[in-house]
């Protein structure tokens, strides 16, 4: 069994620590004796539909994400759809989160055009309005229930479309837009989240999740025999008490 | 805090104070090293017969100048002191630039250090540029090998000169996950590097405007890195050359010799004090700084974002074969809370070169995640929440080797605190 991973622009859109959720997904595969490979696809470069069973893309600042926007569009929206639509896994966080939507209006230049995968819009409510930051608690029910624990950084608000279904319910922080307790957008197997960073060494359910849906398309049901996530667990807790503590 | 009340009571206070100081005033910004670079500036200049005016302890918001200039102020009003030299964060040079009105500006860096206080790096880098452009007054000295800063400085008004390193042996080959600004200013694109130093710090060129780095005027030549026995260079500058020696460690702390050489520089002072100040300065508490506990010694080396955190460790490595390690990972304001960046240093190095890694502070465990991750083995990692403990234990583990702390600022300031008590340092800021 191989899974493979598929980095969209890991270097423009790079920005809370992204990579972490590169290594936990790469760990978790191998530690299994599951061989994982991960190919960079970059501003300009085509996309092969075919080639990967998971995406990842993650936040940048505005600039970058505006260039990002451009190029998903232009070059690699189609095949990222149809991959969707086949039951790829997409993982989206934060600014590429937004860019999975129909729009994102920033706080001033024109509206980013998103590709649609995730029936939600987001508004950035202007320049004076605060950020929406800090340590963050969801309980989603995609999980059994469990708690997903992350950071959360970002000025737009994003609310949901009846097409998707929350990733989870905010415990503690802000979540979609800091209103409706929603955060997150999934739709089939494609996720997207403002938590970012080590998102996934943090959750391993969540990454297991991933995991087992990515390669499902191509191995049918598959089991992944348990780890050791002790130290997993003991990190979990311990950001779970520190929201908690805020 | 005296500064806050003077300045609610007369708002000018820090603009008339500052303008008394004969030799006018210094102000140095940026991510890192502003506190080693402030410091060395003001030593050198003592060596050159001036008496400096100083912010110290992190008391770098506009109200600690305030306070600063108020110690210094008679009843008469004079300010006894010739110049001087505040250190700012990134965010205050807006807000302190006006009323200081300094004969001199330096820009150490900027990076991604605590995003969540201040917003996106573009952000800053744009008020700096307003600042900068509305006083032609001042002297600009900046870093060359960063891209974003250099995309500042080229484009305010007034005098500016510039510092970078020109030793293409120090580049890593490779720009590190670390990388933060590695983007165009103008154009968003990629930048591409021949010689990468640390972080986003390097030659760069962009593809696309073909925007490159400036010349440095005063820069370092045949670099002699002596792990954390500092480093020895060729300092060449418009009035002449000298090898010169420092104890300070690392690439990034080239860039803060170069920056205070160049100031000084400016400030009129001959190349020989500058040598002689630069030799003789020595590290600030948590910048490299060495305790003796027992007989033993512990190296502090402060560890606050991904570029720095992996310059620290690749000294670490140079020291010595078989280290221990006490990592000390705080979230707190002046850290930064969204610790996320620890993901982005590269402690998969550490994998197998170390003897034992202690990790402690309020992110101890997330720290411990980041390590297995990174294939450093279960046997070979503890985790001590308490700080005093754990330094206890890292103590222990060292064989009566050398014990190297990695803290993130406020686990520095405990630690600081914790060793104080039991008398191993002196208090703050002793000079
Ligand atoms: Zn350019």
């Amino acid at each position: 069994m191989d899974l493979r991973i598929c980095h969209l622009y890991p270097d423009l859109l790079n920005l809370y620590g992204d990579r972490g959720n590169i290594i936990a997904l790469m760990n978790r595969a191998r530690w299994r004796g599951i061989d994982a490979s991960v190919t960079d696809c970059r501003l300009g470069d085509a996309l092969d539909g075919d080639a990967y069973d998971l995406y990842f893309i993650g936040g940048g600042e505005d600039r970058q994400q505006r260039l990002a926007a451009n190029d998903l569009r232009a070059r690699k929206g189609g095949v990222l759809k149809r991959a969707a639509e086949a039951g790829v896994v997409v993982l989206a966080v934060c600014g590429g989160y937004q860019l999975l939507g129909h729009y994102y209006r920033p706080a001033d230049g024109d509206d980013l055009v998103g590709l649609g995968l995730l029936d939600l819009t987001t508004v950035h409510p202007g320049p004076s309005s605060r950020r929406l930051i800090g340590n963050i608690v969801i309980r989603s029910t995609l999980l059994g229930g469990a708690t997903v624990v992350g950071f959360e950084n970002h000025g737009g608000r994003t609310h949901l479309g009846p097409g998707a279904a929350p990733l989870g319910n905010v415990m503690r922080g802000f979540g979609n837009n800091g209103e409706d307790h929603t955060e997150g957008g999934v739709s089939r197997n494609v996720f997207g989240t403002y938590l970012h960073g080590p998102l996934l060494p943090k959750n391993p359910l969540f990454t297991d999740h991933l995991i087992r849906s990515a390669l499902g398309r191509r191995y049918g049901q598959v089991t992944l025999p348990p780890l050791d996530d002790r130290i997993e667990a003991e990190a979990h807790a311990s950001a779970v008490l520190r929201a908690a503590g805020e | 805090m005296p500064g806050r009340v003077a300045r609610g009571i007369a708002p000018d206070v820090v603009r008339i104070l500052a303008a008394r100081l004969p030799s006018g005033t210094i102000v140095v910004t940026g991510t890192n090293g502003k506190t080693t670079t402030a410091r060395l500036i003001s030593h050198i200049l003592r060596g050159a017969g001036f008496s400096s005016v100083h912010n110290r302890a992190g008391a770098n918001l506009a109200a600690g100048i305030a306070a600063a200039l108020l110690q210094h102020a008679t009843f008469g009003g004079r300010i006894r002191g010739d110049i001087g030299i505040f250190e700012v964060d990134e965010a205050t040079l807006p807000i302190v630039q006006p009323s200081l009105q300094p004969r001199a500006v330096v820009l150490t860096n900027l990076f991604r250090d605590q995003l969540d206080r201040y917003g996106e790096i573009d952000i800053v880098a744009g008020r700096w540029e307003t600042a900068l452009s509305n006083d032609a007054g001042a002297v600009v000295i900046f870093n060359a090998d960063d891209p974003l800063v250099a995309s500042v400085a080229t484009r305010t008004t007034g005098r500016r000169v510039a510092f970078g390193i020109e030793d293409d042996s120090c580049s890593l080959g490779t720009l590190e996950h670390a990388a933060d600004a590695r983007y165009c200013y103008r154009c968003g694109v990629p930048y591409e590097y021949r010689a990468v130093y640390f972080g986003h710090m390097g030659v760069y060129r962009c593809p696309q405007c073909g925007t490159t780095r400036p010349s440095p005027a005063v820069a370092a030549h045949e670099v002699e890195a002596r792990g954390l026995e500092g480093s020895a260079f060729t300092l060449m500058t418009p009035r002449g050359s000298a090898r010169v020696k420092t104890q300070l460690p690392g690439a990034y702390n080239l860039h803060n010799v170069l920056a205070a050489a160049t100031c000084c520089l400016e400030m009129g002072v001959a190349l020989p004090p500058i040598v002689e100040g630069i030799g003789t300065f020595a590290p600030a508490f948590g910048r490299a700084e060495r305790v003796r506990v027992n007989g033993h010694e512990a190296v502090l080396l402060l560890a606050k974002n991904p570029a720095g955190f992996n310059e620290v460790l690749r000294t670490v490595l140079r020291d010595t074969g078989q280290a221990t390690v006490l990592i000390a990972i705080n979230d707190l304001t002046a850290d930064g809370r969204d610790i996320s960046w620890l993901w982005d240093v590269d402690f998969e190095m550490l994998a197998g070169r170390i003897r034992r890694a202690i990790v402690t502070g309020i992110r101890a465990h997330d720290m411990d995640l980041r390590l297995k991750h990174a294939g450093v083995p279960d046997e070979t990692r503890a985790v001590a929440t308490d700080l005093a403990q754990a330094f206890d234990l890292a103590m222990k583990s060292t064989d009566g080797r050398r014990l190297y702390v990695l803290p993130t600022y406020t686990a520095m300031l405990q630690l600081r605190k914790i060793l104080q008590q039991r008398g191993l340092v002196a208090g703050f800021w002793e000079d």
